[in-house]
C-alpha cells in the first residue's frame, strides 16, 4: 500500500527522474543523473502514513483519588485538599492527587522513623534483598499496565514507557536488590552502615523510573524513606505504593507524600530527617541547598543540564544523525542529561543539518499511547510556554528556527521537534535548559575548540561524542566537564551505571556500586 | 478400586534417575546403574553410572552452551538463577523428602538445608552484575594509552560434589560457576546421589538453558581422572577426597 502510493506521486510528481523504483519503503533512482547529495529531498514526505495502532487502556484501572500513602495505609491529607492530575496528551481530568501539608510530612517522617529503628535497621540484609527482589517482580508482572499509567499520567510515548522506563524501573530494583546482603564487598575494610530516614524528591520526566533510582539503593542500603513525587505525575507512585504493599513491605518503610512545592518544602525542613536526596531544577537544588547548609543532613541532588553532543567530522553521519535525534527527541526532550547542545564540526555542518532536517520530517507527534508515537505530549502547559518562550527569544537573538511541519493534535500539550542553528554560545537558547524538544546547533573547527565550547556551561551533566576514531574518543571524554560522556550513543541508562553531575548539575552518584554512597555512612 | 488405592499391599511406584546432560535426562550409554542407598544401607533407588562417554557427551554439551550463556547480559543471568530459586521455593518439600529419605537428616535439619539453598541462589543471583565492579579495573598506566582489566568466564568447569550436605554444596557450586557465565559439569556424590539429581528437575524448568548446568552420577574414582585429563575442560573444582585429588592433580598438571 504504501509502496504503490508512493510510485504513483513518484510518476505524477513533477520532478525530472524518469523512472524511481520504491524498494522496501527506500527510493533509488535509475537512468538519471545522480542527485548531488546536498539538494536530494525525501521523497515521501507527510505521505508516509501510518494507521492508528493505539494501546488499548481499558484494563488500567485508575482510581478517581489517591491518598497519601503513610505507614503502610492510605490515609487522607489532614488538609483534606486535593489537586487534579491531568493527561497531557487531551487535557482530561484523570483523578486526583491528595496535597500534603507539613503535618502529613510529619506523619509519614515520624512512620518512618518508627520503622527505621524498630524494623528496617533489624532485619537481616538478606531479607532486606528479598523485599528488594520481590517488589522487581511485582513490577515486572504489572509492566504493561504501569506503562500505560505513566503514559496517561505524564505523556511520554509507550514505546518509551513499555521499553525504557518500566524495564529499567524493575531493573534498579532487582540490581540494588542483590547489594542489601553484599554491602560489605562494596566498601572493602568499611563498615557500612544505614543513615536513617530519607527524604527524597523525585521530578516529573521519568515518574517511576526516578522514585525506583531513589528508593531501590536507599532502601538497600537500610534506610527508611519518605518520598515526595512530582505534582503532576503522582499517579505511577501511588501504584507503586500498592505494589510495596502486595510485596508485604514493613509499614512505614516507605511513605509516600503527594503535593506540590509546599510538600516538597516541608519534607526538606523537616527536623527528624537525615538524608534528602533532591533530583530536579538547579533553581530548586539550590534553594535546598541554602535550606540543608548548617544542618546535620546529607545531600545529594541531581539537577539540570545543557549537555553538549559532539559531531565530528570522521563520525558515522547516519548513526551520529539517530544519536542525535535520540538524545534530544526522546521523551519529548524533558531529559535532564538530553543532548541539548550539538556541536558540529564544520566539514560535515551542511550534511548533518540536511540530514537532521529529513530525519525530524519523519518524527510522528501525537497520542502516546498509539504505538508509533515519536513524540509524545509535553507534560504540562507551563512547560510548554516554558519551551516556546525559549524558542521565541532564540529566534529573536538570531538564530534560524527549523521546526518539522508535522500535524499537531488540536487537544493537549505539543510541540514539534525543532532545531536552531546560528545559534551562539551567548544566546539563552544555548545556555539555559529547555527541557523541551528543542536542539541548539552550533559549530566547531578542532577538537580542542569542541572541547572548550562543550565545557563553556554551568552545567555538567552529560555530553556526547561521535568518532570513528577511539583515540579522539578518550581524549575528548578524559576533558570533558560531564558526570556521563557517551560515545557513539545517546541516552543509555543502565543500573549498573553510576549517574550524576558535575557543577550546577548537582552532586552524588545514582546507579553502580557508586550509587550506595549517599545511603551509606562508613566507619 | 478403592479397596486396591487403600491395601496397604499396594506398591509404589519407583522412579529411575537418569543423568542431565544437555537439558535432556538420559541414561548412561554403560547401561549400568549404581544403587542409591540411605544413610542406614537400605536401597533407595537406582542411578546411572556415568562412563567416560557420559562425560565426554556432558563436555560438547557444556561447550556447546557456554557461548550463548557467557553472551547473555549479567542482569539475565542474574534473573535466571534467581528464577531458579523461585522455583525451589515452590518444590522446597520435595527437596526435603529427598534429604530425608536419602541421608537420614531430622526434618528440620533438611528444612534448613533448603532454605539455606534458596537463599543462597537468591544470594548468587545478586553477583552476577556486580562482581566486574568490584573486581575489575581501569589500570593508571604511566604512558598514554588505554588500560582495563575485566574477568571473564573461564569456560566449561566439572565440579565434584562432597557427600554431606547433600544439596547445599552442589547449589553453592552451581551458582558461583554458571553466574558469572561459565557452564558446569555437576558430578553428584557417590553415597546421597538422588537430592542433586532432583534438583535437576527444577534446573530444567528454571530457565537456566539446556547445557549451562550438566549433571552426573555414578562412581567418582572413574570420572575422576577423565575430568582431569579431557581437554576441553577449563577448571575443576572440589575433588572432596585426598586421593582423588592427587589422582586429578597428576593428571591435570600433564595438561599444563
Amino acid at each position: 500500500m504504501k509502496n504503490s502510493r508512493l510510485s504513483k506521486k513518484s510518476s505524477n510528481g513533477s520532478h525530472a527522474l524518469s523512472t524511481t523504483i520504491v524498494t522496501n519503503g527506500h527510493l533509488t533512482h535509475r537512468d538519471a543523473k545522480p542527485v548531488p547529495a546536498n539538494q536530494r529531498q525525501l521523497k515521501f514526505g507527510n505521505k508516509w502514513s501510518y494507521a492508528p495502532a493505539p494501546e488499548s487502556n481499558s484494563f488500567v484501572q485508575l482510581q478517581k483519588r489517591y491518598d497519601l500513602f503513610i505507614n503502610g495505609k492510605f490515609v487522607t491529607p489532614t488538609s483534606k485538599k486535593y489537586f487534579d492530575s491531568i493527561n497531557p496528551a487531551n487535557e482530561n481530568k484523570l483523578a486526583e492527587i491528595a496535597a500534603a501539608n507539613a503535618h502529613d510530612v510529619n506523619q509519614a517522617v515520624t512512620a518512618a522513623r518508627r520503622a527505621y529503628e524498630k524494623v528496617w535497621s533489624k532485619i537481616s540484609p538478606r531479607e532486606r534483598a528479598k523485599y528488594l527482589y520481590r517488589i522487581a517482580r511485582i513490577i515486572q508482572e504489572k509492566s504493561r499496565e504501569l506503562a500505560i499509567m505513566e503514559t496517561m499520567d505524564g505523556g511520554k510515548t509507550i514505546k518509551e514507557s513499555r521499553d525504557v522506563d518500566i524495564p529499567l524501573v524493575a531493573a534498579h530494583f532487582f540490581y540494588y536488590a542483590g547489594w542489601a546482603d553484599k554491602l560489605n564487598y562494596a566498601f572493602p575494610g568499611r563498615t557500612p552502615r544505614s543513615i536513617g530516614v530519607v527524604g527524597q524528591i523525585i521530578p516529573w520526566n521519568f515518574p517511576l523510573l526516578m522514585a525506583a533510582w531513589k528508593l531501590a539503593p536507599a532502601l538497600a542500603c537500610g534506610n527508611t524513606v519518605v518520598l515526595k513525587p512530582a505534582e503532576t505525575t503522582s499517579i505511577t507512585a501511588m501504584h507503586l505504593a500498592q505494589i510495596l504493599q502486595e510485596a508485604e513491605l514493613p509499614d512505614g518503610v516507605v511513605n509516600i507524600v503527594t503535593g506540590a512545592g509546599e510538600t516538597g518544602r516541608a519534607v526538606v525542613e523537616h527536623s527528624d530527617i537525615n538524608k534528602l536526596a533532591f533530583t530536579g531544577s538547579t533553581e530548586v537544588g539550590k534553594l535546598i541547598a541554602k535550606q540543608v547548609a548548617g544542618t546535620k543532613k546529607k545531600l545529594t541532588l541531581e539537577l539540570g543540564g545543557k549537555a553538549a553532543h559532539i559531531i565530528f567530522e570522521d563520525a558515522p553521519i547516519d548513526q551520529a544523525i539517530e544519536g542525535i535525534v535520540g538524545g534530544i527527541y526522546f521523551n519529548q526532550g524533558h531529559v535532564c542529561c538530553a543532548g541539548s547542545r550539538l556541536l558540529v564540526q564544520e566539514g560535515v555542518y551542511s550534511t548533518v543539518i540536511r540530514k537532521l532536517r529529513d530525519r525530524i520530517a519523519t518524527l510522528r507527534v501525537g497520542d502516546p499511547l498509539d504505538k508509533n508515537t515519536d513524540i509524545g505530549a509535553i507534560n504540562s502547559k507551563p512547560q510548554l510556554e516554558k519551551i516556546r518562550s525559549l524558542v521565541q527569544s532564540g529566534v529573536e537573538e538570531g538564530a534560524k528556527l527549523e521546526q518539522s511541519s508535522c500535524p499537531l493534535p488540536r487537544r493537549g500539550y505539543f510541540y514539534p521537534p525543532t532545531f536552531l542553528t546560528d545559534v551562539t554560545a551567548s544566546h539563552r537558547i544555548a545556555r539555559e535548559e529547555v527541557f523541551g524538544p528543542v536542539l541548539s546547533v552550533m559549530t566547531f573547527r578542532t577538537p580542542e575548540e569542541a572541547i572548550e565550547r562543550a565545557n563553556n556551561t554551568p552545567y555538567g551533566l552529560s555530553a556526547g561524542v561521535w568518532t570513528d576514531k577511539g583515540s579522539k574518543i578518550f581524549k575528548i571524554v578524559n576533558k570533558m566537564r560531564a558526570g556521563v560522556v557517551w560515545a557513539n550513543t545517546y541516552n543509555k541508562f543502565d543500573p549498573t551505571s553510576p549517574f550524576g553531575g558535575y557543577k550546577e548539575s548537582g552532586f552524588g552518584r545514582e546507579g553502580g556500586l557508586q550509587g550506595l554512597l549517599p545511603y551509606l555512612t562508613l566507619d | 478400586m478403592a479397596t486396591l488405592l487403600s491395601s496397604p499391599k499396594r506398591l509404589d511406584v519407583h522412579k529411575t534417575y537418569k543423568l542431565f546432560i544437555g537439558g535432556k535426562y538420559v541414561r548412561s550409554e554403560s547401561g549400568h546403574s549404581i544403587p542409591a542407598l540411605s544413610e542406614k544401607g537400605k536401597v533407595l533407588d537406582n542411578v546411572c553410572r556415568a562412563t567416560r562417554k557420559d562425560f565426554r557427551d556432558a563436555v560438547v554439551a557444556a561447550r556447546a552452551a557456554f557461548g550463548g550463556w557467557a553472551k547473555n547480559s549479567a542482569y539475565l543471568r542474574s534473573q535466571i538463577l534467581y528464577r531458579t530459586a523461585e522455583m525451589l521455593q515452590n518444590r522446597r518439600e520435595e527437596l526435603i523428602q529427598e534429604l530425608i529419605r536419602s541421608t537420614g537428616v531430622t526434618r528440620s535439619q533438611a528444612e534448613k538445608e533448603v532454605t539455606l539453598s534458596i537463599d543462597r541462589l537468591v544470594y548468587f543471583a545478586g553477583w552476577s552484575d556486580k562482581y566486574t565492579q568490584i573486581f575489575g579495573s581501569v589500570n593508571p598506566v604511566a604512558s598514554s594509552h588505554f588500560n582495563f582489566s575485566t574477568l571473564e568466564p573461564t569456560g566449561v568447569v566439572a565440579a565434584f560434589l562432597p557427600d554431606l550436605p547433600a544439596l547445599l554444596p552442589a547449589i553453592t557450586l552451581m551458582a558461583t560457576t554458571i553466574l558469572s557465565g561459565n557452564t558446569v559439569i555437576l558430578i553428584g556424590s557417590e553415597r546421597y546421589p538422588l537430592p542433586i539429581v532432583t534438583f535437576a528437575e527444577i534446573i530444567s524448568t528454571s530457565d537456566i538453558p539446556g547445557g549451562v548446568v550438566n549433571i552426573l552420577t555414578g562412581k567418582r574414582s572413574e570420572l575422576v581422572s577423565h575430568a582431569a585429563s579431557h581437554m576441553d575442560v577449563n577448571a575443576i573444582v572440589n575433588a572432596p577426597e585426598f586421593r582423588n585429588c592427587i589422582k586429578l592433580c597428576m593428571k591435570a598438571a600433564c595438561l599444563i
